[in-house]
């Protein structure tokens, strides 16, 4: 699977409050959610992104609350990954159970700046410079991850090993 | 190598003798909690499960405490369509309206949660259980609404960081200036995916209070979990309330850990953490006259009825500060039931503070006390994110009860130690 987009690139401990203000929990429609997704950290983010776009971010993305909104907001908005250097650890659930691909490479952010068009082959973990033509080695996921990212999600996953696997 | 209480608990949940950091596993779990905010989105999920029941109807919880009472029409929905959920499946723990509290703090004070417990919950803060000697972690939705369907969940065994809390509490010092403290010390990521064990010769006296505090702010550092041995103490509180039978885990003394941190309690003054992050934890008495417009004395993190008899010591025969909205929201009906039997509420009532019904309400962003631009405010909620409490442009300062009541009167934010009315810690 190969994702293309431009990159928005943030700094470290982007929160969840940050990604998707909890005065916009009362619904959990992807759509209206995608509506104002990084709104308290980029107001023009919703403006800007277009389909396939990456987000880079330093350490520590998605920290704070549990809310699974954040991953569908992001995904919704038109994201197809986030690579940063960390995620924290509900964020990393949430997005691999929603299917929303997120690799880690400490080289690639480091090197990848705001605007960049970007090229990342999910199944061997290679993130390309289009703009700057460098390569990048991101973090593999676990075998047991990967299984669970091919059947699409946490819960095609849970059907697929109960009914015997697809 | 022996193992840690966290591995111990995960194996036993596995049917396997040992478990080591860094293992795959698919625990059982005890209790499978969501709210009103994460529950809609984990029951359409489990739903898309095509189950015919859910696992246990004893072990699914469903505490509609953020936007209630409903705050909105979409918030009456969402707890509509959890309440009919609920009803259909004979979920024997719903609690709304008049039942129901700040699911961390209800939680416990029910029995619900007991030593040895997995526990995992679509919230954060799902954490605090590790005050009773339980494994406890928040989760997503979709993990909720795959867990009520097999009653398992996906895990990575964390290594777990030894915390050592040695030396004397200073007055007015609580299990939250320690937490924020430790939180300052190691960052906002400092314990990302481990487990955090609390020991040492302080934290054999803190009271169960204090330690539901402390281990409720352990995702604040990152960490999967936050854990406490089992003492007299933990069965004293446990043993009137259980539900359940209970095991009582402990780590073993050659147990591996990936870290030990020493903290020396003797130099930790009352905590104040400043924009926009809970490890900005400076001193009390460092801060430059810091004025503010409101003070909230609630939540999970600090919303039992402990604190409220210190804040309520402070208080005592004063008045807030005219420009201080200060509201005091108990945790849940118990709480709220006690400091009016105790006459608490009486005294916030004539100092002039607000009295709320329990709910997370402000602590979140959610409703019942948000911030315009500009407000600055003291909670002693657990986190100080930008726009947490409402508007971009507010500004929220976390500290312990006794700091949030001393700035309420004296309109900026005070150390305890400046008052001298006689109050008793």
């Amino acid at each position: 699977m190969i994702l293309k987009g431009f990159v928005h690139k943030y700094g470290a401990n982007v929160n969840t409050d940050e990604i998707i203000p909890a005065r916009y929990l009362n619904t959990s429609e992807p759509k209206e959610l995608a509506k104002y997704c990084m709104e308290d950290i980029d107001k023009d983010f919703v403006k800007n992104v277009k389909v396939g776009d990456i987000i880079v971010a330093d350490r520590n993305f998605g920290c704070g609350s549990s809310r699974e909104h954040a991953p569908i907001a992001i995904k919704a908005a038109g994201i197809s990954a986030v690579i940063a250097k960390s995620f924290a650890r509900i964020f990393f659930r949430n997005a691999i159970n929603i299917g929303l691909p997120i690799l880690e490479s400490e080289e690639a952010v480091d090197a990848i700046e705001k605007g960049d068009k970007i090229e990342i082959d999910l199944a061997n973990g290679l993130i390309k410079n289009l703009t700057k033509k460098q390569n990048y080695k991101a973090q593999p996921f676990p075998e047991f991850m990967q299984k669970l990212i091919k059947f699409g999600g946490l819960l095609p996953y849970i059907k697929g090993t109960k009914t015997g696997g697809k | 190598m022996g193992s840690t209480i966290t591995e111990k608990i995960l194996a036993s949940h596995c049917g396997k003798k040992v478990v080591k950091a860094g293992e795959f596993i698919e625990p059982k779990i005890d209790i499978s909690l969501s709210n009103d905010v994460t529950a809609p989105i984990a029951i359409k999920e489990y739903l898309k499960t095509n189950t015919k029941k859910v696992f246990d109807k004893n072990k699914i919880v469903f505490v509609m405490d953020h936007f209630t009472p409903n705050k909105d029409i979409n918030s009456a929905e969402n707890v509509k369509f959890v309440r009919e959920f609920a009803k259909k499946e004979k979920i024997l723990h719903y609690y709304e309206g008049g039942n129901v509290g700040v699911e961390h703090a209800l939680l416990p004070e029910k029995g619900i949660v007991v030593p040895g417990d997995i526990v995992v919950g679509a919230d954060s803060h799902t954490c605090t259980y590790g005050a009773l000697g339980a494994f406890a972690t928040g989760v997503g939705s979709t993990d909720i609404g795959a867990s009520m369907s097999t009653g398992k969940i996906w895990l990575k065994v964390p290594q777990t960081i030894k915390f050592v809390y040695k030396g004397k509490l200073n007055k007015w010092v609580s299990g939250k200036d320690l937490i924020l403290y430790t939180i300052g010390k190691i960052g906002v990521d400092g314990a990302l995916y481990q487990a955090m064990e609390f020991t040492g010769e302080v934290i054999n006296k803190l009271n169960m209070n204090d330690r539901f505090t402390m281990a409720n702010m352990a995702i604040e550092a990152g960490g999967k979990s936050g854990i406490f041995h089992v003492d007299k103490k933990t069965i004293d509180y446990v043993s009137k309330r259980a539900l359940r039978k209970f095991k009582v885990f402990e780590s073993d003394k050659d147990a591996e850990y990936v870290d030990t941190i020493e903290i020396n309690c003797s130099e930790i003054y009352p905590q104040v953490s400043v924009p926009f992050l809970p490890s900005n934890a400076k001193s009390v008495k460092s801060l430059k006259k810091t004025y503010i417009d409101q003070v909230v004395i609630g939540s999970c993190t600090n919303g039992r009825i402990e604190d409220l008899r210190i804040a309520a010591s402070i208080m005592k025969n004063k008045k807030v500060h005219k420009d201080v909205r200060t509201l005091i929201i108990p945790a849940t009906p118990q709480v709220y039931s006690d400091a009016l039997k105790e006459g608490l509420l009486k005294i916030f009532m004539d100092a002039g503070a607000i009295v709320s019904a329990p709910t997370c309400g402000p602590c979140l962003g959610g409703h019942m006390g948000i911030l315009a631009s500009g407000e600055k405010c003291v909670a002693t909620t657990n986190r100080n994110f930008v726009g947490r409490m409402g508007h971009v442009k507010s500004e929220l300062f976390l500290a312990n009860p006794a700091v949030a009541a001393t700035s309420a009167i004296k309109g900026y934010i005070a150390d305890p130690n400046e008052l001298n009315n006689g109050a008793k810690k």
